[in-house]
Order: structure tokens, then C-alpha cells, then sequence
């Protein structure tokens, strides 16, 4: 008996140690508040939850090594490059139960980043588009072409909005790849001559810019400080919704311009060096499960890859085309491939001199 | 009696290895391996770039070392220009500094007890909140809607508001406000042992406050100028922060370029080329600056 009980007890400690913890790595404001407890509450394992806010940060931390992270969420492009340098493991579809819930379209597309999906599983996508302050750019040019990229671009339509304030998302590859696209040239080239034509136009309207940087806008917009953030789509969803709940008399709009853009993903991946495999996979299953992929939908605002989960999202969010564009609008957009660290050099390079002047 | 004399002198010598230890651990070994890396050749992989030493077959060493990092810094005048405008924005913040920073120390070594001890508690007390809080404090007083806007125009002074966020005017701002205490603290130092009587004798000789503040205090004062000035300015170079939350576009600094170079470029070894000139680009000046004030002394002597 007392043999039994000393069996049953370790079994029990063993498989408390086994669902133990799970490092999560995630970008910044990107998880509905209740999916970290629900997880917990239904597994037993805990989630350390840690945040980043570039692509370059967590890119750094993985080719270091020894993260100690098990789940990470890079951007496709990012992703791709990572994986040739061997920073991902397969992940094992037979824990992935709810890979069926799926959407088979979108998985097809990140295959470009992943080929046959080894790796990753999408967990939330987006567009890189442009919001304004209606009421500043309605009081500068009533016939502004609020759904053109021609708002950014074009030197005497800009030059408008300078006084109240335009702000550009501070990252090269989305950047040049609209302003490539909006000239008619192919975002993914590596064309000196290409790049030289994009930084040409951003040059062209650089002086009417306030400032570039990777999220700064968000309250900026909202609070007036600025009436045009080029920036990502969820990002300046959030910015307009905290404007309508400040009721500071700031309405934002945001806009996937007509002529097309940049639509990214973010991809769950397992670091090859993570210290649980196993709960790694049970939280990126967890993830899939479509009442939860919509609970993070409905309070992000981006949109998610889980085809199951569409019905269970609110009607305000499906219904809202900067988040499920349209087929119309979504034949217009383009995702951006890794390119080589030469390009990457000289893009960057680019970059400064446009910023800088230097 | 012989032996007691030894272990005191073992005993010295141990403590004087503390220091050199320190140096080795903290310094010495990741300057050589910054050093390692900036000579490799940079790769997609984990980490990212080749390493420098391999040995072929278990007997042959083979050492490749890329010099190609250092001419490319040579060959962009981006890294030249970087470096030159970080060193003309430190020092400028850094004379910002000492014009704020004299006065008050002055106030503060010729305030009575226990005025004094709370005034120098004032110049610390700031520390105990986070930097980042306080950077960041400064772009609502100094955004086009903050703080600072907001009083200039109701009092009637300004009639449109002044852009002084993301321009060079707010890192030096930023970098006064946040290394003043460094400034402060060495100068009340110099000034509390500065002998007041050598003063009386001055004015007893007919010199004017003014005269004799250039002629007796500024000049006895001097290492704690030297002192403060070097604390801020140091680190004000490859400062990142400050720019990075306070600057604009345009601000080009050291910290945002090795920044580029290591995140956006994944270009660990050109990066660690870049810090390595840096380190010379700080050094350099201050070695001489050292050389400048031992022979100054040795004249007085």
C-alpha cells in the first residue's frame, strides 16, 4: 500500500515537472488580456510572457543563442532568414491538433517564408498602410486623395499636412517596398536602379516629414499631435480607437491605399534551442483554437489566419476593411521576401541617407 | 617582525591585484572579444558572422582575419560624419552642462549646514527614478502640445508653438539635464575645499568679485571642471538613449549608427568595428589630455 502511494506520488511529481513552464517571446500590446490565464488554467503549465518591439531586437537575441525562449514571433520575411540559419526546429504536426482550423489560402501564402509550413504557424497578419486625422487634412485640402498613396508621396500633396504633423513608420524594407510599388517597380528586386528611384521620391517629400520611428505615432495620432502616420494597420486601428474613447474631437481613418501595400505575417516558431518542446507546441495548438485566435482578434485588431475562428469574431471587426480587406483590395497586396545581406547593406545604407541626409 | 612586515606587504600587493583583476574580467576580455569579432567575416548563421580561428585536420591552425571592416569605415563617410557629430553634440551638451552645472555647485559649497546637505540631496535624489521615466518626462514637457508650449503661449510669449522635440536642441536637453549631477558633484567637491581666505586676500588687494573669481577660484577649481566635464562627456558620445527618444531624423550619432549596424544590418563584426573606433576616437584625446596635465604639473613642481 505505502509502496503504491510512494509510486503514485512521484508519478504525480513527474508530471508536474513535465507541465512545467513556457517562454513566450510576442510582440508589444498583441494578446487579448485572458489568453495567457486561460492557457495556464487549462494546461497547468506557466507562462513566462515577455515583449519586444522590433523584429531587429528579436532577431539579435536568436542569433545570439541560448534565448530561452520557446515560443518566438518573428515577421515572414525575418523568419525566412532565420530558418537558413538554422535558428528554427520542425514542428511536430502531430501535437497540433487544430492545425484543420487553418486557413489553407494563408498558410499556402507564408510558404514563401516557410516552405511546406515545417516551422511556423501564422498568428495574427496585417497590412502597412497610412491613417489621417479627417478633420486636419478636410480643413488643408477638402479634395485631399485620402486613398492614395499619392498623400505620402506626392511632394505638393504632403507638403499640405506638414504644419500638423506626418510621421513614416521607421522600417526600410516596408518603406521602400510601398514607395517601389507606388513607382510601378517590383518591391522584391534588388535593383540598385530601383532603389535609387525609391529613395529619389522619399527624398523628393522628406522635408514635410516630422519624424520616422517604429510606434511613436500611435499616441501621436490619437491625441492630434499629428493628422498622417504611415504605420501598421492594427497599430493605427488602436491609435484611432483610443481617439474615440479620449473624445478629444480626433476621428482617425485608416487607409490601405488604393494602389495596393504591404501585407505582412507573423509566424509562431520554436527557437532549435528551447528548453520545452513540448509545452512550446501545446501553446502554439492553444493558439489555434479558434474561440481563442478571435478572442485576440477582437481585442488587437489584426487580423488572424484561423479559418474557424472567423464567425466567432465580432461583426464590427470582420466588417472592417483596414483589418479583413476585401478580395478587391487584398489581390492588391504584396508580401515581402528576405533579401540578401547585401541588398540588406545597401537598403539600410539607403535608409540613413534618407533620414539623415548624411 | 620580518614576517609580520611580508604578509603586510602580500597583503598590499593582493589588494592592488583587485583592481587589475576587475579590469581584466570587465574590460580586457570583452574588448578582445569585441576585438575577435570585428575582424570576422559576417554570415547568415547563429552567431552571425566566421570564426577567426579554425583548426584543419586536428593539426593546422588557421587564422583569418578580415580587414575589410575597418576600410569600409574608412571608405562611407557616414562612420567619419557620425563620429564627428557625436563629439560636437557631447561637447556642446557638455558646456551646456558646466554653465548650469558651476553655478550650482558654487550655491551649494557656500550654503550653511543643513541647507547644504539637503541641496546636494536634491542634485542626487533624481536618481532614484528610472532614467527612461525621466526621458521620457521630457518629450511631454517638450512636444508641440506639452508642457512647455502650453505655458510659453498662454502667458503670451510665443504665438505659435516652438518645435523643440526631435531637433538637436532637446538631445542637448536631454543629455544636460540627465549627466548633470556628474558635473555637479566633482565641482562642489573642488569648490567646498577651495580656502575662502585666499578670497579676503584678493579683495583686500583691490581685485573686483569678478577679477578675483577668474584670477583665484575658476583657476583652483580647474581639476573639478576637468573632472566633471570628462563625466559627462564620455558617455554623452555614445550615448543612444537620449537621441534615439529626444533627437530627430537628422540627429546622426555613434550609438544610432552601431545600433544600424548590429540590428538592422545583422553586422555584428562591422559593428564591433565600429565600437573599437570609438574607443580610440574617446581615448585618444583623453590620453593626451592626461599627458597635457601631467606635464603641467610636473612645471609646477
Amino acid at each position: 500500500m505505502s509502496r503504491f502511494l510512494v509510486f503514485a506520488l512521484l508519478l504525480i511529481a513527474g508530471s508536474a515537472s513535465a507541465q512545467g513552464v513556457v517562454n513566450i517571446y510576442n510582440w508589444s500590446d498583441y494578446i487579448a488580456e485572458d489568453t495567457i490565464a486561460k492557457f495556464e488554467e487549462k494546461t497547468g503549465i506557466k507562462v513566462n510572457y515577455d515583449v519586444f518591439d522590433t523584429n531587429e531586437l528579436l532577431e539579435a537575441k536568436l542569433l545570439a543563442g541560448s534565448s530561452g525562449y520557446d515560443v518566438v514571433v518573428p515577421t515572414g520575411n525575418f523568419l525566412e532568414r532565420q530558418i537558413q540559419a538554422g535558428v528554427f526546429r520542425k514542428l511536430d504536426r502531430s501535437k497540433l491538433s487544430n492545425l484543420a482550423n487553418m486557413d489553407a489560402d494563408i498558410m499556402r501564402i507564408v510558404e514563401q517564408h516557410d516552405p511546406a509550413n515545417a516551422h511556423s504557424v501564422v498568428y495574427m497578419w496585417g497590412t502597412t498602410g497610412f491613417a489621417y486625422n479627417t478633420k486636419a487634412i478636410q480643413e488643408r485640402m477638402p479634395e485631399a486623395p485620402v486613398s492614395s498613396w499619392a498623400m505620402v508621396f506626392e511632394p505638393e500633396i504632403v507638403s499640405q499636412f506638414e504644419d500638423c504633423g506626418v510621421a513614416i513608420l521607421e522600417s526600410p524594407t516596408d518603406i521602400l517596398a510601398s514607395a517601389k510599388h507606388y513607382l510601378g517597380l517590383d518591391p522584391a528586386s534588388e535593383s540598385a536602379d530601383d532603389l535609387k528611384q525609391a529613395e529619389d521620391l522619399l527624398m523628393s517629400v522628406r522635408q514635410y516629414i516630422r519624424y520616422f520611428h517604429p510606434s511613436q505615432y500611435i499616441n501621436d495620432l490619437a491625441n492630434g499631435d499629428i493628422c498622417l502616420a504611415v504605420g501598421y494597420s492594427g497599430d493605427l486601428l488602436q491609435s484611432r480607437d483610443r481617439a474615440a474613447e479620449a473624445n478629444n474631437g480626433v476621428e482617425i481613418e485608416y487607409v490601405i491605399p488604393e494602389e495596393g501595400g504591404v501585407v505582412w505575417f507573423d509566424l509562431m516558431a520554436i527557437p532549435a534551442d528551447a528548453p520545452n518542446v513540448d509545452e512550446a507546441h501545446q501553446f502554439i495548438n492553444f493558439i489555434m483554437d479558434a474561440q481563442i485566435a478571435a478572442d485576440i482578434t477582437n481585442y488587437v485588431f489584426y487580423a488572424n489566419a484561423n479559418a474557424a475562428s472567423t464567425e466567432l469574431v465580432d461583426a464590427e471587426v470582420t466588417s472592417d476593411q483596414g483589418i479583413y480587406p476585401s478580395d478587391e483590395v487584398k489581390a492588391g497586396l504584396f508580401a515581402m521576401k528576405a533579401f540578401s545581406s547585401r541588398y540588406d547593406r545597401i537598403m539600410n545604407r539607403t535608409w540613413t541617407r534618407i533620414k539623415t541626409g548624411q | 617582525m620580518r614576517v609580520v612586515r611580508r604578509l603586510n606587504t602580500l597583503r598590499r600587493d593582493w589588494l592592488s591585484w583587485i583592481p587589475t583583476v576587475w579590469l581584466g574580467v570587465f574590460f580586457l576580455i570583452p574588448f578582445l572579444v569585441v576585438l575577435k569579432i570585428s575582424l570576422s567575416e559576417a554570415t547568415i548563421a547563429m552567431p552571425p558572422y566566421l570564426p577567426i580561428f579554425e583548426w584543419i585536420e586536428g593539426s593546422l591552425l588557421e587564422i583569418r582575419l578580415d580587414f575589410g571592416n575597418y576600410l569600409f569605415l574608412i571608405d562611407d563617410p557616414l562612420y567619419g560624419a557620425a563620429y564627428v557629430e557625436s563629439v560636437r553634440i557631447a561637447l556642446t551638451a557638455t558646456i551646456i552642462t558646466l554653465l548650469i552645472g558651476y553655478p550650482m555647485a558654487y550655491v551649494i559649497a557656500t550654503a550653511r549646514e543643513p541647507r547644504r546637505t539637503l541641496l546636494l540631496l536634491l542634485v542626487i535624489l533624481p536618481f532614484w527614478t528610472s532614467f527612461l521615466l525621466r526621458v521620457y518626462a521630457w518629450i511631454a514637457i517638450l512636444k508641440t502640445n506639452g508642457l512647455l508650449n502650453g505655458l510659453l503661449m498662454s502667458l503670451g510669449v510665443i504665438s505659435e508653438p516652438l518645435v523643440i522635440l526631435q531637433t538637436d536642441v532637446a538631445v542637448y536637453i536631454g543629455i544636460a539635464y540627465t549627466y548633470l549631477p556628474f558635473m555637479v558633484l566633482p565641482l562642489y567637491a573642488s569648490l567646498s575645499k577651495l580656502d575662502r581666505t585666499l578670497l579676503e586676500a584678493a579683495e583686500d588687494l583691490g581685485a573686483t568679485p569678478w577679477i578675483s573669481f577668474l584670477t583665484v577660484t575658476l583657476p583652483l577649481t580647474l581639476p573639478g571642471v576637468v573632472a566633471g566635464s570628462l563625466l559627462v562627456f564620455v558617455p554623452a558620445i555614445g550615448e543612444f538613449v537620449i537621441p534615439a527618444l529626444l533627437g530627430g531624423n537628422d540627429t546622426l550619432m555613434i550609438g544610432k549608427v552601431l545600433w544600424n549596424e548590429f540590428f538592422a544590418n545583422r553586422d555584428w563584426p562591422i559593428a564591433s568595428a565600429v565600437a573599437i573606433m570609438m574607443l580610440f576616437v574617446i581615448v585618444g584625446p583623453l590620453m593626451w589630455l592626461n599627458r597635457m596635465n601631467a606635464q603641467h604639473e610636473e612645471a609646477n613642481s
